[in-house]
């Protein structure tokens, strides 16, 4: 076992953890941030992605231990500091981005990362920046659409609800 | 005016808060005071006898509680088919027992023949590893064509890898072939239907509690319908008293169908909490749900299409294989029967229909409904030979279909395939999709791909689908061993607030927010303070969940008549509050008023009198504000739509790409336009993805080959394309109290067709016109050999 500390959403922790424990495994079982979620086992699906330094990560594809001393965000410090949702979770629940709401965390940290290299993006740019993202519920559609909404684009023209 | 909220409006998803900021509460998510880990040893082989499994060294391994083999659950009941299905010639289906751990044999790459409770995931798992099975692997059954001419088995008890031969309609048979012999045209396609894997994103979990001073038992699990779980459970497979087994189903990260059903695990995880007196939990791998989750589709099929020289329709006749996998999963037996052959007549005034499906039992994990269900299938093979016929005729294939469609004086109609279709304008679907697609331009399209040596195509689809399942009275004779009703609780509270408890369940599909719109349309109340609670026995009535596009049909006609009691009980109070007479009470935005007076009561002044009932006629009424509806529909509810894609492919490496798609459906009347237009979306995801990506391929020796995300080819966002959605074509169904049909399958129905009736319709454009069908997925690979053979 070892102890580990690092700063996650703000706050710092720390935890005992063996040398396999992933850090996902860190965040649910022993910190019950349970937003971060395990969609598979071969780093695919990306309901796990978090930013560790300000650089996205799938959780599942790092160990805790690898992570002392980090900066990690989850979707659980996503919202404003008065609790409202941001600006892209906002537009995610504003244009149905969402249903079953699994993949939705890794979503919302994906866009985050995608946002803040390229305030812009084209609708190629985003369908590209989400292939590590999976999501078997909404086709897709409104998740592009409320990730170019929360860029400030118009997406008026984007078919419609 | 537009309205603001109720019926017809889109009002953002509250639930959507939760899911956006980590709060979800999925199954895994919850955690037990001194809960241990449970892990299932899984045969690495297809098909194999055991001869022993030592598990004396997990035992003795560090922080193992118990052990259990598949000889702990010799004794207990199998987990049953939900449709007893008749052979042809009348005899029953074959159904040999589906234990909760193998015993004897193990019969899919998967299946489980042990299971581990251990202190930590991590000692469970070890533990596993330690377990030394002596199992003697038997020749794999995979092929089904291989497993019907078989002399080994993959039950050896029923000697026949067939479970059923059924015929629909039996009766229609001779006639069906008559009029094929006779008939001036006729096309065949030979087609397969690809094996699917659902993966939902949250992969199935189930946690167990046993309170052993009271002799309850709780399980947490991942179920699209907790009812139906515990019925099966305590009925069937456990023997627990229903009303001392409660069904927790949380927040669900997705169904579509593979969360309907009963797993073992769910039996083995209570089984093993009541021995151990501690909370058991199990969270399956990605791994563990590619081979142990029920897949779906997995067809083999045969149709023909016979017509007139001018493409009158006279008959459709399939044979089919449709493989059920190693064990009869709870829906198995009527998806590929009475969810696929009732709709062989789609959209169509054909006369003669006849299905002939062959369901086999093979070494794989067991096949059930999945997104569509059968519908699919039926779909699939219907629109792809209308396509074929069309292009042998030379004639346009919208003209075709429109030639043949049920007009919509002819409603209700009695189709060939045995369904009374209630209600629907198929030409009205066609009329808005020829508005919305600019099928004028699309010759422009086509040069302009060309000019980029691009191959560009068009594709159109009709499809009907029977949702809003089902008729209790119909399904009983039909061989369903259920009812198919739902349930609803509406309680209004002393101080005017609503809960809402309802049979039906939410993974995804906005009820915590469609239900008050319905709620609050009939009561005047704000849609806030109507609270949807699901997914627990202890709290709703008993309801059978939500699949096959039920959730508003069925349980949503519920509310409407739980509400209607309410409205009844309530203007009774008011009446008693206004000393008027019942006849005289009006009800209208949430008020209760003397016709003919300015004498009134608000809604939420009658609720607090129902709880606070001083003053009261207790001779005539009783306190509270609570009443339960049972709602059985009388009929399925019939959604159809009109579909159109263009796809590019490119000759030099088979590659397809959706350049556009349009999806024009009739979903009855519509209670939440987002939504609906959400659910078809992702519908729509799913065909594209079958059509052109998916596939579950077993090999030869049964062993998995598309068993991870880097195996199985899941739609990813680069590639689909936005689509274009409309349902403003409204034809209300005529038997629900909202006129609603479901819209939870459509896109998944929809769209494979449509996207390889584009394809084909490219290569032609290309001059390859020896393409007269290629199987899906439309791989580059399935492409490129379709060109160059």
């Amino acid at each position: 076992m070892q102890n580990i500390s690092m700063t996650i959403n703000g706050k710092p922790v720390s935890g005992d953890v063996e040398g396999r424990t992933l850090l996902v495994e860190f965040l649910r079982n022993d910190l019950h941030l349970t937003g971060t979620h395990v969609g598979c086992d071969t780093s695919q699906c990306g309901a796990c992605a978090i930013h560790v330094n300000g650089i996205i990560v799938k959780s599942c594809t790092m160990f805790a231990a690898d992570a002392d001393g980090a900066l990690v965000d989850t979707i659980e410090g996503q919202a404003n500091a008065d609790g409202s949702l941001n600006k892209i979770q906002q537009a995610f629940q504003d244009h149905h981005g969402l249903q079953c709401g699994f993949c939705t965390p890794g979503m919302v940290m994906a866009a985050a990362d995608l946002l803040k290299n390229n305030p812009t993006p084209t609708e190629a740019e985003v369908r590209h920046h989400l292939d590590g993202n999976i999501c078997r519920c909404t086709g897709y559609h409104n998740i592009i659409k409320a990730i170019m909404a929360a860029s400030g684009q118009d997406v008026s023209a984007i078919a419609a609800e | 005016m537009p309205k603001d909220s109720g019926i017809g409006t889109s009002p953002k998803r509250r639930e959507d808060i939760r899911f956006l900021t980590g709060n979800g509460k999925y199954t895994d998510d919850i955690n037990l005071t001194g809960q241990s880990y449970a892990a299932f040893v899984r045969s690495d082989v297809a098909h194999g006898k055991i001869n022993s499994i030592d598990t004396s060294a997990a035992e003795n391994m560090a922080g193992v509680l118990a052990v259990f083999t598949g000889e702990d659950f010799a004794d207990v009941g199998g987990n049953p088919a939900g449709w007893l299905i008749n052979s042809r010639d009348g005899e029953p289906m074959k159904e040999p027992k589906r234990p909760v751990l193998a015993h004897g044999k193990v019969r899919h790459v998967g299946d489980a023949y042990a299971a581990v409770i251990a202190e930590t995931a991590a000692q469970a798992q070890n533990a596993v590893d330690a377990i030394n099975a002596d199992i003697t692997e038997l020749p794999a059954i995979v092929d089904m064509a291989t497993a019907l001419a078989s002399g080994s088995f993959v039950h050896d008890e029923i000697e026949t890898n067939q479970c059923f031969d059924w015929g629909w309609i039996e009766d229609n048979r001779a006639a069906t072939d008559a009029a094929i012999r006779s008939a001036p045209h006729v096309t065949t396609l030979s087609l397969v239907n690809n094996r699917l894997v659902p993966n939902a994103m949250e992969s199935r979990a189930s946690t167990a509690d046993y309170d052993p001073g009271t002799g309850d038992y709780t399980l947490y699990t991942t179920s699209q319908n907790p009812h139906l779980t515990r019925l099966l459970i305590c009925a069937f497979v456990l023997g627990i008293p229903e009303n001392k087994l409660r069904v927790v189903s949380p927040d669900v990260g997705g169904g579509f169908g593979s969360k309907i059903y009963h797993y073992g695990e769910e039996a083995l995880v209570l089984a093993a909490a009541k021995k151990l007196c501690r909370p058991v939990k199990w969270t399956a791998s990605r791994s563990e749900s590619f081979l142990t989750d029920a897949h779906g589709r997995d067809h083999v099929t045969k149709i023909e299409l016979a017509c007139e020289k001018d493409g009158t329709f006279i008959a459709f006749r399939t044979d089919t294989m449709a493989n059920v996998g190693a064990y009869l999963s709870n829906f198995s037996t009527v998806t590929p029967t009475f969810l696929h052959g009732t709709l062989m007549a789609g959209n169509y005034t054909v006369p003669n229909v006849y299905v002939n499906v062959k369901a086999v039992f093979t070494n794989t994990a067991p096949v059930d409904a999945y997104r569509g269900a059968g519908r699919p299938e039926a779909t699939y093979s219907l629109e792809r030979v209308i396509d074929k016929c069309a292009r042998e005729l030379a004639l346009d294939p919208i003209e075709l279909r429109r030639k043949n469609f049920i007009k919509p004086d002819q409603f209700p109609y009695a189709s060939a395939a045995g369904l009374e279709y209630d209600a629907g304008n198929y030409d009205a679907l066609f009329d808005k999709l020829e508005e919305i697609v600019d099928f004028g331009g699309f010759k422009a399209r086509r040069a302009e791909s060309e000019k980029g040596g691009k191959l560009r195509g068009l594709g159109i689809n009709s499809y009907i689908e029977a949702c809003g399942i089902a008729p209790s009275n119909l399904v009983g004779i039909l061989g369903a061993r259920v009812g198919l009703y739902d349930a609803a609780t509406v309680r209004v509270n002393a101080t005017g607030n609503i809960s809402v408890m309802v049979g039906a369940h939410s993974h995804g599909q906005g009820h915590a927010t469609v239900f008050p719109q319905v709620v609050s349309e009939m009561l005047g109340v704000e849609e806030n303070s109507i609270e949807i609670v699901h997914g627990d026995t202890s709290k709703i009535p008993f309801g059978m969940g939500s699949y096959g596009s039920r959730s508003l049909a069925v349980c949503g006609s519920a509310v409407v008549r739980a509400t209607e009691k309410i409205i009844n009980k309530a203007t009774k109070i008011a009446a008693h509050m206004l000393e008027a007479s019942e006849s005289d009470i009006d009800f209208k935005d949430g008020k209760f008023s003397v016709s003919g007076t300015d004498k009134s009561v608000a809604f939420g002044e009658v609720a607090f009198k129902a709880y606070v009932p001083h003053d009261y006629p207790h001779d005539e009424l009783e306190p509270g504000l609570e009443e339960t509806a049972f709602y059985d529909p009388a009929n399925f509810t019939y959604p159809s739509g009109a579909y159109a894609c263009e796809v590019e492919v490119d000759p030099e490496t088979g590659q397809v790409t959706v350049e556009s798609f349009t999806a024009v459906d009739d979903f009855g009347n519509v209670i939440n336009p987002m939504i609906v237009t959400g659910q078809v979306h992702g519908g729509i995801g799913q065909g594209i993805g079958q059509a052109l990506l998916e596939n579950c391929t077993y090999d030869e020796n049964g062993q998995l080959l598309s068993a991870s995300y880097m195996d199985y080819a899941m739609p990813r966002a680069s590639d689909l394309p936005f689509y274009t959605v409309d349902h403003s074509c409204v034809t209300p169904c005529t038997h629900n109290p909202l006129g609603v049909k479901g819209c939870g399958e459509a896109g998944a129905i929809g769209s494979p067709p449509t996207i390889v009736n584009a394809v084909v319709d490219a290569l032609h454009s290309g001059g390859h016109t020896h393409v007269t069908h290629i199987d899906m997925p439309v791989s580059p690979a399935r492409v490129w050999s379709a060109i160059n053979s």
